[in-house]
């Protein structure tokens, strides 16, 4: 090799890599810094994909709300003070598409370079599972506002600055094997149709072992598990069909779960057989006459069309329908109960004024009892780290004339009737028969 | 032994201190960039995989495989044998892959372009199907990977994610120094001839096939090397990493990078990921678009890659 | 005997699915060698433009409802015509020639590029058309295995699709000229034919069948982000089961893919995930073309 050559061509690697350091510095330069007297919060939700429609952007709606309303002192008592703790709120809002490895590169972007002091979101649960040790390794407050994994306090084990707001889904399928033995007392076979992942194999896992401890007669004739997004469904509707259940239990949701109703509806699937959607709430405003009245459908807790009647609510409820056009479904109403339970326990814990410390909101968040739309949000579970609530099903009844949905026939069953006690697992307590169970 | 001996060109001390300088680096850089760097320069691993393919005339649209049998069995080792040593783990997670490329490569490597790629993208995708069923390995959740062991120490707080960033840069040193080497010796010189005819190779009296197929095992180690570090520094791995979007992320590195030069890799990782980051704090709606527009501008303006920008001084590709 | 008659008929439906979705990339790549990956993207649009229109249709009193099943057609000729020589004349035909991986890859840029833009345009929401869906009614197969008319009704748009296209190809001059630059584009030109309006016209074609498999799917599902990219790799299995750019492939790629997936639901649903891939890797093991590739001479 010529020196000559080789020596311009140290130069121009060297000048290249220099180049791209600086780069670098730029970027990093270029983000503020959080010392501009404003409490940050870095917001985590879908904003693309498939799972934005029926749960990201409603989620980032209601932040978009709350967040404003908060700042303008209009949201009702207890949450009059301006901002957090008179401080105005500044809000992140990040995309969590894109896989549990790049969200915990951004989830340390949010954290070390755009200095948020606290982080709220997260929705698919193989993010929060990456997430969880992050949180707790980078001392930031964070809650997670809406995952279902029932695994999140089995990878960290004592909690500091991690908390969920909102429940998981063995309740969710519990709350539904209860409902289904209350309401429809003759199910003698059932059958089921999941996504094939994580949300859908553990849905169908917790509601089988529940059922069949609640109604030990039962048979289970058929098992679906068409990939997720597939969106058409004619061979699976064609073994649900010709094995005949009673009852079918879907823990579909989003366009799968409209698609499903649609063909299973033009095809006949659902004469004569009842259907269970644990996540139907989020569709009620799309089935319109498509999906038979009848139908079972859950909403993950005391949200949506589930919500009731307080000072909190008959704000929230029209303020959200005035702004963004639709009625606010369960992301909306667990992303509300998470921002407030954030202000709570940091005005909780800090001097009026003042901006709050990651160890006030920690201390002030843990164990406490906070209003929000759905009611009371008892941070009750895994020392206080875990929201408990109740989980409500219904049936779903549309009106062809005034085109209006509504949900009868509503059971609500309180969290300490569905939900296992700290240290046990899931499983190993439905097998037990529910024990400690507090059921009205 | 002097020094001139000691390296097969200038490009390599040239490396080495470019290792020195990133590590240098590792007291000075915020925590965020450390971490950044040290994604990037594990999937850099990933392209440097997909670039030594695309050296012999094969696009991978299927190094996902590696990648992720890298990190699952980095995951796997740790949770179920109980290994604790970061070395131990990277070895196993970079055995398995090899392995898996070993029984593969062969089959694989009697087809070309499109079939090859098709090819290699169905086999990521039956990994993908088979970890998605298995509720056991925690289905799309995957599971964690707890912070590793170095030889007995174990760091703890900042120096924990420190030793991380130092190991993947020794790493990729140590892989971008070896398949310099790689590249300028005889057997990477006939990779590149089998790309341009491969008939006349074989009238020269070698095998291609045989080739290939050690590229695509060199390839696989690589790949599964990256995975691994990966795995050991987001702490978390899922099926994600086998499915056909994430390899064509990097094939997309790969072309921003360019192939004509070791370091390419590297850079194109590293500005990929400064740009998706970017695209994704002020585009949060749009930023595939952005992803997209930028790569057919590469394609149509710089098809060499980055690297052409550099390295204008050389009138031909290679080395 | 019911399950036999689900699996037979489930799998003549997918088959046609999937011959729809696969037609118009395999005719792309036969012609002028691009294996378009934004094929899904065209797909997506095909569905979201008649899942806007026929929910506008109905949303007033526009005319009888059997109108809308022309409605889908109709959409899709036109979203794809326009979508596919956009392409073509602004982007495609200045990397005429290229290598065929790049072109893959540049069609992949553009994947991405239209998933955004239809998120754009048509937002994150899900759009509906269901009225055509249940318009023609069901037929029942026994005591409780009912079809949608419907769906029964994409058989026969695909057969006819299928025999249209192998028409047009054997039995028409420009179907002869087609041929001529499938077999070999360089001694067609050399012969006169003006190929680079042949390659207008082709994409322009693989789009339109693209968008009217996407339009005619689009009463049966919830058309949503992701539609697109979900197809894409069903229909390069397809086609490449089927051998690249031969359209009796793609129809003999549909019904194999399609009745191993059938069966898999039916009867052996823990290798349904990936039963697609594995009649992939198998056909190409014995077959490395494909079922009805050319074999491709090694050139000098």
């Amino acid at each position: 090799m010529q020196s000559k050559l080789c020596n311009s061509h140290h130069t121009f690697r060297l000048s290249a890599i220099a180049a791209t350091l600086s780069l670098m510095a730029a970027v990093s330069t270029g983000a503020n810094a959080a010392d501009n007297g404003k409490y940050r919060i870095g917001v985590v939700t879908f904003l693309s994909g498939a799972a934005a429609g029926p749960f990201g952007v409603p989620a980032a709606n209601s932040a978009k709300l709350l967040v404003e309303a908060l700042n303008n002192g209009k949201v009702p008592a207890p949450y009059g003070k301006k901002g957090i703790n008179g401080l105005e709120i500044e809000m992140v809002l990040l995309d969590e598409n894109g896989g549990a490895t790049k969200q915990t590169e951004e989830f340390r972007n949010l954290v070390q370079r755009q200095k948020v002091d606290a982080v709220i979101g997260y929705i698919s649960s193989g993010d929060c599972l990456a997430i969880a040790p992050a949180a707790e390794e980078l001392g930031v407050p964070t809650i997670f506002f809406d995952c279902g994994t029932s695994k999140v306090f089995e990878v960290v084990k004592n909690p500091k600055y991690l908390f969920r707001t909102g429940l998981d889904s063995v309740v969710d399928n519990i709350a539904a094997a209860h409902y289904v033995a209350e309401a429809r007392p003759n199910v003698k076979t059932i059958a089921s149709i999941q996504q094939n992942y994580a949300w859908g194999q553990e849905a169908w896992a917790d509601f089988a072992l529940a059922f069949s401890r609640i109604k030990p007669e039962s048979k289970v004739v058929s098992e679906q598990w068409p990939k997720l997004g597939q969106g058409q469904y004619g061979a699976e509707i064609s073994a649900l069909s010709v094995s005949n259940p009673d009852l079918i239990h879907s823990s579909f949701w989003g366009g799968d779960m409209e698609a499903l109703m649609l063909q299973g509806g033009a095809r006949g699937l659902f004469d004569k057989k009842t259907v269970v959607l644990t996540a139907g709430e989020t569709g009620m405003e799309h089935f319109k006459g498509q999906v038979a009245n009848g139908t079972i459908l859950g909403g993950r807790g005391p949200f949506g069309a589930f919500s009731p009647k307080n000072a909190l609510n008959d704000w929230f409820r029209p303020a959200f329908i005035a702004q963004f056009k639709e009625s606010p479904t369960y992301p909306a109403y667990k992303m509300a109960q998470a921002i407030l339970g954030l202000k709570a326990a940091a005005e909780k814990g800090a001097k009026a004024g003042a901006m709050p410390t990651a160890d006030q909101v920690v201390q002030g968040l843990a164990g406490l009892s906070y209003e929000a739309p759905s009611g009371t949000v008892n941070m009750a579970r895994t020392k206080g780290h875990q929201a408990v609530q109740s989980v409500s099903f219904g049936e779903y009844q549309f009106d062809a004339k005034s085109g209006k949905a509504t949900l009868t026939k509503v059971k609500t069953y309180a969290g300490e009737c569905v939900m296992p006690p700290d240290g046990t697992a899931p499983a190993d307590w439905i097998k037990a028969g529910f024990p400690g169970a507090k059921c009205n | 032994m002097s020094l001139r001996k000691f390296f097969a060109s200038p490009t390599e001390p040239a490396l080495l201190l470019a290792a020195a300088v990133f590590a240098a680096g590792a007291w000075v850089m915020p925590a965020w960039l450390a971490f950044l760097l040290t994604l990037a320069l594990a999937k850099a691993l990933v392209v440097l995989g997909v670039v030594i393919q695309m050296r012999a005339g094969l696009v991978s649209f299927g190094q996902a495989l590696f990648y992720c049998i890298g990190g699952y069995g980095v995951g796997l080792a740790s949770q179920y044998l109980g290994v604790g040593d970061a070395f131990a783990l990277l070895a196993l997670g970079t055995v398995a892959a090899t392995l898996m490329a070993l029984a593969c490569g062969w089959l694989l490597t009697r087809y070309r372009e499109i079939f090859y790629a098709m090819l290699t993208l169905a086999l990521s995708m039956i990994l993908y199907g088979v970890l998605v069923k298995s509720s056991a390995l925690g289905s799309t959740d995957g599971f964690n990977v707890s912070p590793p062991s170095f030889l007995g120490w174990v760091p703890e707080g900042d120096a924990r994610k420190r030793t991380l960033y130092l190991l993947t840069v020794f790493a990729a040193g140590a892989v971008a120094l070896g398949f310099h080497r790689f590249m300028v010796s005889s057997l990477g010189r006939v990779t590149e001839a089998v790309r341009e005819n491969e008939i006349r190779v074989e009238y020269l009296g070698l095998s291609p096939q045989r080739m290939l197929f050690a590229n695509y095992v060199l390839a696989a180690c690589v790949s599964g090397l990256g995975g691994g570090l990966t795995a050991l520094a987001s702490g978390h791995i899922d099926p994600d990493m086998a499915i056909w979007t994430t390899s064509g992320e990097f094939v997309f590195i790969a072309i921003l990078g360019g192939t004509g030069h070791v370091v390419a890799p590297f850079i194109g990782a590293i500005v990929f990921s400064v740009l998706r980051t970017f695209a994704i704090q002020e585009a949060p709606n749009t930023w595939q678009m952005t992803l997209g527009i930028t790569l057919l501008a590469l394609i149509l303006f710089l098809p060499k890659g980055l690297w052409s920008l550099v390295d204008r001084s050389k009138p031909e590709v290679s080395a | 005997m019911t399950t036999l008659l689900a699996i037979l008929i489930d799998g003549a439906i997918y088959a046609s699915w999937l011959f729809l979705v696969a037609a118009g990339m395999t005719i792309i790549y036969g012609v002028m060698r691009v294996l378009n990956m934004a094929h899904g993207s065209f797909y997506a649009i095909g569905a979201y433009s008649a899942a806007s229109l026929v929910s506008w249709y109905f949303s007033g009193e526009h005319g009888g409802p059997y109108w809308s099943l022309l409605i889908l057609p109709a959409c899709a000729i036109v979203a794809g015509a326009i979508i596919g020589l956009a392409i073509e004349q602004g982007l495609l035909r200045f990397l005429r020639g290229s290598d065929e991986i790049l072109m893959v890859i540049v069609t992949y840029a553009l994947l991405l590029i239209l998933e955004d833009a239809t998120k754009l345009i048509w937002g994150v929401n899900p759009y509906f058309a269901y009225q055509p869906y249940k318009l023609l009614g069901q037929t029942a197969f026994g005591a409780h295995l009912r079809f949608a008319n419907y769906d029964l009704m994409l058989i026969g748009v695909a057969i006819v699709i299928g025999l249209l296209a192998w028409a047009a190809l054997n039995r028409t001059n420009k179907g002869r000229l087609l041929r001529a630059v499938i077999h070999d584009r360089e001694i067609a030109i050399a012969m006169g034919v003006n190929v680079n309006a042949m390659f207008a016209a082709t994409f322009a074609i693989g789009a339109i069948l693209g968008a009217l498999a996407g339009a005619l799917t689009a009463p049966a599902i919830s058309v949503s982000p992701g539609i697109g990219v979900e197809v894409i790799v069903l229909a390069f299995a397809v086609i490449v089961v089927g051998g690249l750019g031969s359209i009796g492939g793609a129809a003999a790629g549909a019904v194999l893919v399609g009745l191993s997936r059938s069966f898999a639901v039916h009867i052996a649903p823990e290798i349904e995930l990936f039963v697609i891939y594995g009649v992939m890797f198998l056909v190409l093991a014995i077959r490395p073309q494909g079922l009805f590739g050319q074999t491709l001479a090694r050139r000098i």
